[in-house]
């Protein structure tokens, strides 16, 4: 029984850890598509950039100045994508893939140029990491049977950033929908027709949407290389970009529902690595390949049929013009 | 009939006096896109409180030069003067500044959100919407209360019928504080009695001091509601009138530029034997909605059915349905004393055989490939029969003469068949889906919106050709949303509402006001309550 709990108490802690990129980015993707611009380029963003915070950091020492200069780079990513498909009115998947395909070679070139590690940066110390944070109180509630486990290992014990992604929930939420900002960016992804029809500038909102995605994907990226990891390896966003592209579909691009998405996917994700290897009752002893392929198979799954239609926003994928 | 005191052409114009204060005044706004130029040293002034029309054949210019006062477009030159002092308006945001409101013909709203969240966009107040929201709520009340602009702040726009969008879009405009109030062809989707009540609305807003701008292409309206009328033709304001001096004729013939004849004579023509029998059919669409139900009719030889109704109503897929582009799911069809029950035996090919032509609705999708020259869309559906082909292939000398023909014969111009579909006017691609099928020969012939988009000197020519298909013996039947259409060229008249037929009328029965009625579903509604 015991057992059983800590098994649970486990799994939830490295669903939240797993989840964390996830719900940066999805959180992203939704800033960028409710203002009508696809953004598939959430991997490679996160890629950049969990690549500049390695580097940055290792380069000055300070995780902050990593954190800065991750967000400054997936923005620039994102200025790139705008410039394509919003200002020269190209197609947003294209520009979104040759973002990704750009991240996947560029960090490789700069790694190995830079640290000539393979790709990889140099291991980051403790000190150059945002480490977990143990909540002070901890020791007074541990006498509570289940609940004080549950809150040392999945609510407390956690670096900044999986804090932050939670409250980046929140703020996304607010801002789409209580907010003037938020007004305007569901509206110009819709029908950009009435925003600009109403005196505002549907080029500089969507340029403002895809800045706030960038922030978003450069927190992600900073997490992958230095909080949750100690330094950057190769492709080591491994296609979360995409999962959280398809958590935001299946949260229908309301923050609340994309964040048990995001938790969904990581828990399944958690799951598959804790079953590696383990007899299932019945089924035996279940392949790795098959456990680790489960998120992805019931993204597809999902997509295709339990969720309903999910309606994407009106206008989304196609360049605003006025003549025409 | 024109009075002999009115001028025509070019050097009409109406003597403003002095006292009253011009709201705007456009001087020699020229506007050009690409190679065509929209707009040609255009000169228009509209006094303030006043209800202008700008009439004007489609491509004339009316939406260019609108869009131009509400900064949408940049002139290349000219000058906007607002309340008689120089502005540039370089952007919507900065003609609303300068009270300027726009209703497009397309509606500019966003379908998702509720009406209130339309009207704040743009204008919300605070940062915050929930701060914002209550200075506006209270605004609106007042507006609508002014105004007679009853809408459900908390409808979803989608949901919302089209009058009422068009009074979400009017209180936007009033909203921002606009003093001049633009509008776009604003009762093409409107029913009869929507649209007089869009005009008790306008008449009302004139009364506070309003200054409105309206375009349209249907003179009747600019009759009854304006107070001077502009012409264009061309890219040119070719003529102004006080609306009391002028006459349809008179604005008809300068918007063409030659006299046209607004009225159709109806040829003596014999109705003969009934040849298309529809009996309860039914249609659901693919969404599972029910979108046609249990609609009978009969269509005799020589005689033009007119179906009225608002769009949407299942004109579209009844019309489908009797072309063979739909399965025929529920009812039955006899044509000829042939029935027909099943989409086996039916489908546009087989539709055609049977002497069924069909002039489609939506001509850029369904009656043109608009990329192909001319001579491929003049044998388009028709291109199995052997008088285009020599053995297997397909004869290009014989296909070039037979459009050769089709073009002289119904007027389509440029005269060349080689030119691109999709370069014609609206007009003279409308002329060669006709000229097309009226040349198959049909025994009936399904004819959708003939003169969506196409101006008044086409309508003429294609009303004419109607009118000598129809004395040939051929049955026609009409779906327009047009009530005038309807009731000029039919001899009975069906009018549609959510799928059913509400009521038939013979055509020199029918009045506009009792087919607006059944078209709003609301005659249908009394007799509900009879039974």
């Amino acid at each position: 029984m015991l057992e059983s709990l800590q098994l649970i108490i486990s799994l939830l802690d490295s669903t939240i850890r797993i989840a964390t990129p996830l719900i940066f980015c999805a959180m992203a993707g939704i800033f960028s598509e409710r203002s009508g611009i696809i953004d598939i380029g959430l991997e490679g963003k996160m890629l950049l950039s969990a690549f500049v915070a390695a580097t940055a950091t290792f380069l000055t020492g300070s995780p902050i100045l990593g954190l800065f200069a991750a967000i400054l780079a997936s923005c620039s990513a994102s200025l790139i994508h705008g410039f394509a498909c919003i200002t020269n009115k190209g197609d947003q998947v294209i520009s979104g893939l040759a973002i990704n395909i750009l991240a996947s070679g560029l960090t490789i070139t700069l790694g190995i140029a830079l640290f000539s590690r393979g790709g990889q940066t140099p291991p980051l110390g403790s000190e150059q990491r945002f480490m977990p944070i143990e909540f002070p109180f901890l020791d007074q509630i541990s006498f509570i049977p289940v609940f004080g486990d549950l809150f040392a290992e999945v609510i407390s014990g956690h670096n900044v950033l999986v804090y932050v992604s939670i409250l980046a929930v929140f703020f996304t939420y607010y801002v789409i929908f209580k907010t003037r900002f938020g007004l305007r960016l569901r509206a110009v992804g819709e029908k950009p027709e009435a925003v600009d029809t109403a005196g505002i500038s549907v080029i500089k909102m969507r340029y403002q949407s895809i800045l706030i995605a960038g922030m978003l994907c450069g927190l992600a990226g900073a997490y992958l290389s230095i909080a949750h990891g100690a330094g950057f390896g190769r492709e080591m966003s491994a296609g979360k970009g995409y999962i959280a592209l398809a958590a935001m579909i299946f949260g229908k691009w309301n923050p609340i529902p994309t964040l048990f998405a995001c938790l969904l996917f990581g828990f399944l994700e958690a799951l598959g690595v804790r079953l590696e290897g383990v007899e299932l009752l019945w089924i035996g002893e279940v392949p790795v390949q098959i456990m680790q392929a489960l998120p992805y198979v019931l993204t597809v799954v999902l997509l295709a049929g339990f969720i309903g239609k999910a309606r994407a926003p009106g206008a989304i994928g196609v360049p605003y013009s006025k003549e025409g | 009939m024109r009075s002999s005191e009115n001028k025509t052409g070019n050097e009409t114009t109406v003597s403003l006096p002095v006292s009253t204060k011009l709201a705007i005044e456009l001087k020699d706004i020229t506007k050009r896109f690409g190679h065509v130029i929209a707009n040609n040293d255009v000169n228009l002034k509209v006094e303030s409180g006043t209800i202008h029309g700008i009439v004007g054949e489609n491509g004339a210019g009316k939406s260019t030069l609108m869009n131009i006062l509400f900064g949408l477009y940049k002139p290349d030159s000219g000058t906007i003067f607002l309340n008689e002092q120089s502005v540039e308006v370089n952007s919507p945001e900065k003609s609303i500044a300068l009270g300027i409101g726009m209703v497009h013909q397309h509606f500019m709203l966003v379908p998702t959100f509720t009406v209130l969240e339309n009207v704040m966009l743009g204008n919300e107040g605070s940062m915050f919407l929930k701060s914002g929201e209550e200075s506006i709520l209270n605004r609106l009340k007042g507006l609508s209360k002014n105004y007679g602009l009853d809408v459900d702040l908390e409808a979803i726009i989608s949901d919302t019928p089209v009058g009422m969008q068009q009074r979400v879009e009017i209180l936007k405009a009033l909203n921002r504080g606009a003093k001049i109030l633009i509008l776009d062809e604003p009762t093409g989707v409107l029913t009869p009695q929507e649209t007089i009540g869009l005009f008790d609305i306008l008449r009302s807003l004139r009364e506070q001091g309003v200054t409105i701008v309206l375009i349209t292409h249907k003179l009747k309206e600019i009759m009854s509601i304006t107070d001077t009328v502009s012409v264009m033709r061309g890219g040119k304001v070719v003529a102004d009138f006080a609306t009391k001096k002028t006459s349809s004729e008179e604005l008809a013939e300068n918007m063409v530029g030659r006299k046209v004849l607004l009225s159709i004579k109806k040829p003596a023509s014999k109705v003969g034997k009934s040849i298309l029998e529809v009996k309860d059919v039914s249609h659901d669409s693919k969404d599972g909605v029910n979108v046609l139900k249990d609609i009978s009719f009969s269509l005799k030889e020589g005689e033009i059915l007119g179906i009225a109704g608002v769009a949407g109503n299942g004109q579209s897929e009844l019309l489908d349905i009797l072309s063979g582009i739909e399965a025929l799911q529920k009812g039955q069809i006899t044509i000829n004393d042939k029935p027909i029950f099943s989409h086996q035996e039916w489908n546009s090919k087989k539709a055609r055989d049977f002497g069924i032509a069909h002039v489609p609705e939506d001509r850029h999708k369904r009656g043109l490939v608009l990329p192909f020259h001319n001579y491929e869309n003049s044998i388009l559906g028709y291109h199995r029969n052997d008088q285009y082909s020599s053995g297997f292939l397909m004869d290009k000398g014989k296909i070039l003469n037979f459009t050769n023909e089709l073009i002289q014969n119904f007027d389509v111009r440029p005269r060349s068949p080689s030119i691109i579909s999709g370069k014609l006017s609206g007009g003279n691609q409308q002329k060669l889906v006709l000229a097309r099928e009226i040349e198959s020969k049909p025994k009936i012939l399904l004819v959708g919106q003939p003169t969506r988009g196409v101006d008044i000197g086409a309508i003429e020519r294609i009303y004419e050709d109607l009118m000598e298909l129809k004395s040939k013996g051929t049955a026609i039947l009409l779906v327009s949303v047009e009530l005038d259409e309807i009731m000029s060229l039919s001899d009975r008249i069906l009018v549609m509402n959510q799928g059913t037929i509400v009521g038939e009328t013979s055509s020199s029965n029918a009045t506009e006001l009792d087919l607006g009625k059944m078209m709003s579903g609301l005659e249908q509604v009394r007799e509900d309550r009879n039974e």
